[in-house]
């Protein structure tokens, strides 16, 4: 399974790399981790004719923590995002999701902006960017421009990134205190790719849910915020009764496509008992589940 | 076929292969420096049997490019630490005194991700090697004697990391 | 039979193969690389079924590096046909498979040509452009497509049925009639495969100068395949040779002849350049032996209180596009071992093979057992329920007991003589599983719903053959350095036999386990070989060393004889040393150093009776009946292996069976689509067990009785851990979901194969 031929050129900045993808357009692909593209140039799934190596771009490595919220370079690593300090403080869903990603040897080289790119349904990050509403940080030859997370996943592999666009960063908004949160995925083996995916955010004022962010993976050709999920919830204490109610939005406003692992009517009834085992961890309730 | 030159450093020596762009870091290794103990087993990242150490951390040579390897240290299993003379090191002694290994193609994947996982937390549980090594494949001992013999070589790498 | 006394056997020495395995100084066969050697790929059908029309080669010749391509038009017009080689059912000879497709393409993986070039990439670039026309045909998806014959595989046969026979102990009908009870059912195994972590690969080298041909890679059956091998290169064997190099792994597909086994000899002698073709992960999954899949239709006939009178048993068995080197063995064994360890006044077997448009398939350790083992337990275990007998009182009823044996269980098997369990206590063994396991503290925790999940509990006990005969040699030969080194038959594909046979041979020969210098499986080492399937390596590999030992303590008796002047009946053999009556001593390095001509010996261990080791398995799960995830809190192995040479090493087999069992119950699958498409030819897709999966295994060996039929008293192992799994794991997931009636029927059991059982029952 070896790759077909294309030529290979290391990129010192993010300038020379777009300067690179415009020469090129949709014969050039970027690879950084390689976690994703390697994989597929194995397959010959892609054939790209140009390799642009972005490793080498130092500034893309950097993880911010201020009051503009968490802001991760395109090459942050999962096991970057594992070893941060502050970051299981300040994000500590962003943290708990990653948990879920591949493996140990995947986790040292795949990166942010790698799996922003590739964009498979089934993936945590690419969900955690849509439940926090991330600002997606793109340079192009017609310059920078920042696009939310849910106007970037346009379909399965498919994203809105133009060829001679890469990404830079990626902001997640400030975490705030007191917030209750879960991020709950169910996979056939440990790292593999979710065949659902709840991850999840509510603010509480005086016991009531404020603006629920609710969103699900590997159910659709992208992640989804849950909306009508989130209308059931909002203003309401999230209780047993709340949660049921929850639930039934949620299976109601999803059209899972089966795949060889998993057939639809599964998926759906998986995300509605994530949905529930996400939401009573956040709310710290004892699910009685009995028969 | 147009080649590139990379230059990087293996189990300690300083090394340059000339492969074409598109030749995988673990090919390089293995046909170009004849270091055939790393093993190649899918070429697609599913089933870790080609790990090397990258920098210090565990990587899956068959989904990095020869060319990115480029200034970088890289240990394989060649190159994990020995006992005295010739004798195995205590991480493969460990191997060995578990029965950890029946056809031995999955192993040097292992050794050199347990190795990299130890070197950083020569305290890692039981649940923290299995989570670890959940990306290393085997198919011949059910994993049961494999976790054993990395608990059991964790006293060296804790004596090692006080000494640091 | 004079049982050789334990020293170093019964001991879990540590491997001598460990030391280069760990090191990265094993030789597998893509670490051989002859100067001067061209790189093969071989071309596939995409397409389950169709007409070749035309292969365009021009555009992959084009391309710089790329040297040849071969397709059946180079070989000539009578293209050979890879023999059966074990279990002839009739009618089988009419559906073997080609070397290379020719006229028509019948699975999706199927060699239609193979590429040289200078790089395995470059083939694979010049694989893209060989332009292939095939003529689509209907496929032939499963055997019930088969069965129709409407879109038949092979037009001169006019029917893809390619056996089918009926065998019978006893008198089913009657007891049938007799019977209080009776109950049908339906089960289903499915498609998968063994997935050893190193992919097949072939060096081929042809010296034209000499006419020979050295072929690196071989495993399991060697001599077999030289044979073939030699027929269709039209070369006598001698001028042959299939070395052995490390092996990843076997588990019976691995080593039996393949297309590419032909091919890539064929492609060294045309093109006079040593070839080399690495199999990668994609081709494998599509073109390595596919397994298991079995529908059957069992009924049971039983007493009130539980006692089995009879089964009745049809086998239909999907055996993929070609009937593959291994014959009948996965339908005939799947209907024989229906019987399992218990007292059967009747039992008739039905077995139909059919031919799809799928990969063919072949043995995958425990073959048919697996499969066999899941229908009846799975039946016996509804019976019980509906019979209102426990399920541990149920086999306890119907196990053959000590008194029992030798036990016969006719012939069920069209291919084979009369079968008899030879020596065991099963009732023994079942209990101390039992016992074991802590069955009756767990059992009471049996379809409670706690926590979100179902609790179950199963124990099943099992009989395995193993030792299959007719013969295995080992030839040894003593070095001036007192070193022996000896030459096996035997096949090793991981099974630590390099560590057995050395512990074997010092205990024969009095000497220390250093002494000795195991090689294995090449053509090079011995006259003739049998090889390494069904469990027969230690059996018979290890009774050859016995064999041959003697011949060697008789042949340094008579060198020393020699040079003492004496008589060889004075001459005492022992510890190391020849010493004649007067005192006067040799070292055996001495005696060889000494001696006029090299002592080598080579004897022949020869044995038709199998083994027959058995157990049994007992599990603890706990179901999520929400999202249908099983978690196995805790699976036992327990098996009597009659006599375990190296302990250790039959431990670790037992618990890599049984994780690759678990495997087969959960996770291995081969998909295909109603196209005959293969969906998940890769690993991402075709999920085994990882670290974290199945953490809470364990295993039991026992030792109680040695194997009567070889001198080692050993009884094959190496298979035992894995028979029994989907059989106990079913049953504890039924145990589990008893207050909902699942009953499940149909591997694999996946998370949402389970959920959906569960939903159709709450509804239902």
């Amino acid at each position: 399974m070896k790759p077909p031929p294309f030529d290979y050129v290391r990129a010192g900045s993010v300038e020379e790399a777009i300067v690179l993808l415009a020469e090129r357009g949709d014969e050039a692909k970027i690879i950084a981790g390689g976690q994703s593209l390697m994989p597929m140039l194995a397959f010959r799934m892609a054939a790209p004719k140009l390799l642009v190596d972005i490793g080498p771009i130092a500034t893309l490595r950097r993880i911010s923590v201020d009051d503009r919220g968490v802001t991760l370079g395109a090459l942050v690593r999962w096991c970057d995002i594992e070893r941060h300090a502050e970051l299981s403080h300040a994000h500590p869903l962003l943290v708990e999701a990653i948990k879920h990603v591949a493996h140990y040897q995947i986790r040292n080289r795949g990166t942010v902006g790698g799996s922003l790119a590739h964009a498979d349904p089934a993936a945590e990050f690419p969900g955690i960017a849509v439940a926090c509403e991330a600002e997606i940080e793109i340079a192009g030859s017609n310059g920078p421009r920042t696009i939310m997370a849910n106007e970037f996943f346009l379909d399965s592999l498919t994203t809105a990134l133009a060829p001679d666009e890469l990404i830079v960063s990626v902001r997640l908004p400030p975490w705030k205190l007191g917030r209750r949160w879960a991020f709950v995925e169910f996979a056939r083996r440990r790292g593999d790719f979710a065949l659902a995916g709840v991850a999840l955010f509510y603010d509480l004022d005086q016991g009531r849910a404020v603006e629920p962010h609710i969103a699900a993976i590997a159910v659709g050709a992208t992640p989804v915020r849950l909306a009508l999920v989130e209308q059931t919830l909002a203003g309401k204490a999230v209780d047993l009764t709340t949660i049921r109610e929850a639930v039934a939005a949620a299976t109601a406003s999803i059209d899972p496509p089966g795949d060889i692992h998993a057939p639809g009517d599964y998926r759906r009834a998986l995300l509605g008992v994530l949905l529930e085992r996400a939401l009573a961890q956040a709310a710290g309730l004892k699910l009685a589940e009995s028969a | 076929m147009a080649t590139r030159t990379t230059r990087f450093t293996v189990n300690g020596k300083q090394v340059q292969v000339d492969v074409e762009p598109r030749t995988s870091l673990a090919d390089a290794l293995r046909r170009n420096l004849k270091l055939t103990g790393t093993h190649i087993g899918c070429e697609h990242g599913a089933c870790g049997t080609c790990t090397i150490i990258v920098d210090g951390a565990a990587i899956r040579s068959c989904l990095m490019l020869a060319a990115q390897a480029d200034g970088t240290q890289i240990t394989t299993v060649e190159g994990l630490p020995r006992g005295r003379g010739e004798a195995l090191g205590p991480l493969a002694a460990s191997f060995r005194k578990h029965h950890a290994l029946q056809c031995g193609f999955c192993t040097a994947g292992i050794l050199t991700t347990a190795h990299a996982l130890l070197s950083e937390e020569p305290d890692a549980d039981a649940d923290r090697i299995r989570e670890v090594l959940s990306g290393n494949l085997c198919r011949c001992t059910g994993y049961v004697s494999i976790i054993d013999a990395v608990l059991d070589a964790r006293p060296a790498y804790q004596t090692q990391k006080a000494a640091e | 039979m004079t049982i050789v006394p334990n020293t170093l056997i019964g001991q879990g020495l540590e491997r001598t193969e460990d030391l280069r395995f760990l090191t990265g100084t094993g030789t597998f066969v893509d670490d051989y690389e002859p100067a001067g050697t061209l790189h093969a790929a071989v071309l596939r059908s995409s397409v389950a079924h169709g007409r070749i029309i035309e292969l365009n080669k021009d555009a992959a010749l084009k391309i710089p590096g790329v040297h040849a391509v071969l397709a059946a038009s180079d070989i000539g017009t009578d293209i050979p046909t890879i023999p059966l080689r074990l279990a002839p059912l009739s009618g089988f000879e009419k559906y073997l498979q080609p070397v290379i497709a020719h006229g028509k393409v019948r699975y999706v993986g199927e060699p239609v040509a193979i590429v040289l070039a200078d790089s395995r990439a470059l083939a694979e670039d010049a694989l893209e452009v060989l332009d292939l026309t095939i003529q689509p045909l209907e496929a032939v998806p499963d055997w019930t497509a088969a069965e129709r014959d409407a879109a038949i595989l092979f037009e001169q046969n006019g029917t893809n049925v390619a056996t089918r026979y009926k065998a019978n102990i006893g008198d089913v009908d009657a007891q049938f009639r007799a019977a209080d009870y009776t109950r049908k059912e339906k089960f289903r195994t499915h498609r998968h495969t063994a997935l050893p972590m190193e992919t097949r690969g072939v060096v081929a080298e042809w010296d034209a100068a000499a006419g020979h041909l050295k072929v690196s890679g071989a495993t399991k059956v060697n001599f077999f395949n030289r044979r073939a091998l030699a027929k269709m290169l039209d070369l006598p064997e001698s001028a042959i040779d299939l070395l052995e190099l490390d092996v990843g792994g076997g588990f019976g597909v691995r080593g039996e002849f393949y297309p590419e086994d032909f091919l890539i000899p064929f492609a060294a002698r045309k093109v006079g350049r040593p070839v080399k073709w690495i199999e990668d992960r994609r081709e494998h999954l599509l073109a390595i032996n596919h397994s298991r899949e079995i529908d059957c239709e069992l009924e049971i006939a039983c007493r009130r209180d539980g006692t089995m009178m009879a089964l009745r048993g049809k086998i239909h068995g999907d055996m993929g596009a070609y009937i593959r080197t291994n014959g009948g063995v996965v339908p005939a064994k799947a209907a024989q071992f229906l019987h399992g360890p218990y007292r059967l006044p009747a039992i008739e077997v039905e077995v139909a093979a059919y031919m799809t448009t799928k990969t063919p398939v072949g043995t995958y350790r425990a073959p048919g057992r697996f499969e066999a083992n899941f229908f009846r337990e799975r039946l016996m275990d509804m019976a019980a329920r509906d019979l209102g007998v426990d399920p541990v009182t149920f086999r306890r009823k119907n196990l053959i007991t000590e008194a029992e044996l030798p036990y016969s269980i006719g012939q069920l098997v069209p291919y084979e003589t009369e079968t008899q369990y030879d020596s065991g206590d099963y009732v023994g063994a079942f209990e101390r599983c039992l016992a074991e396991f802590g069955y009756e503290e767990k059992e009471a925790l049996a379809g409670k719903h706690m926590e979100g999940r179902y609790h179950g509990v199963a124990a099943v006990p099992f009989v395995e053959s193993g030792g299959a005969g007719p013969r295995e040699n080992a030839r040894m030969t003593l070095g001036p350095d007192g070193m022996v080194t000896i030459g096996m038959g035997s096949s090793a594909l991981g099974q630590g036999l390099e560590t057995v046979f050395a512990q074997i041979a010092g205990d024969a020969l009095s000497l220390p386990f250093e002494r000795f210098r195991i090689l294995h499986g090449s053509t090079t080492l011995v006259e003739e070989g049998f090889g390494t399937y069904h469990s027969r390596a230690v059996v018979m590999g290890g009774s050859a060393i016995l064999e041959t030992a003697k011949k060697l303590r008789q042949a340094i008796r008579e060198a020393a004889a020699i040079q003492f002047g004496c008589g060889a009946e004075t001459v005492t053999v022992a510890d190391g040393r020849a010493t004649a009556s007067d005192g006067r001593s040799l070292s055996f390095g001495a005696v060889a150093a000494e001696a006029d001509s090299v002592i080598m010996v080579e004897a022949t261990f020869s044995n038709a009776k199998r083994t027959y080791s058995y157990g049994a398995h007992a599990a603890h799960v706990a179901v999520d009946d929400r999202t249908g995830h099983v978690e196995v809190l805790d699976y036992l192995a327990v098996e009597d292996v009659g006599r375990a040479i190296n302990p250790a090493i039959v431990h670790g087999q037992a618990l890599g069976a049984l994780v690759q069992g678990l495997g087969g119950v959960f996770l291995d699958h081969l998909i295909y689509d109603e196209d005959a498409q293969l969906l998940n030819a890769s690993l991402a897709d075709y999920l085994v067990p990882t670290a974290t999966d199945f953490p809470n295994v364990r295993g039991v060996t026992l030792e109680l009785r040695p194997s009567p039929s070889n001198p080692l008293g050993a009884k094959g192992a190496g298979e035992g851990g894995i028979v029994a799994v989907a059989a106990t794991i079913a049953n504890a997931i039924a145990n589990a979901l008893s207050s909902l009636g699942v009953e499940p029927k149909v591997l694999p059991l996946t998370p949402p194969v389970l959920w959906r059982l569960i939903q159709e029952a709450r509804q239902g």
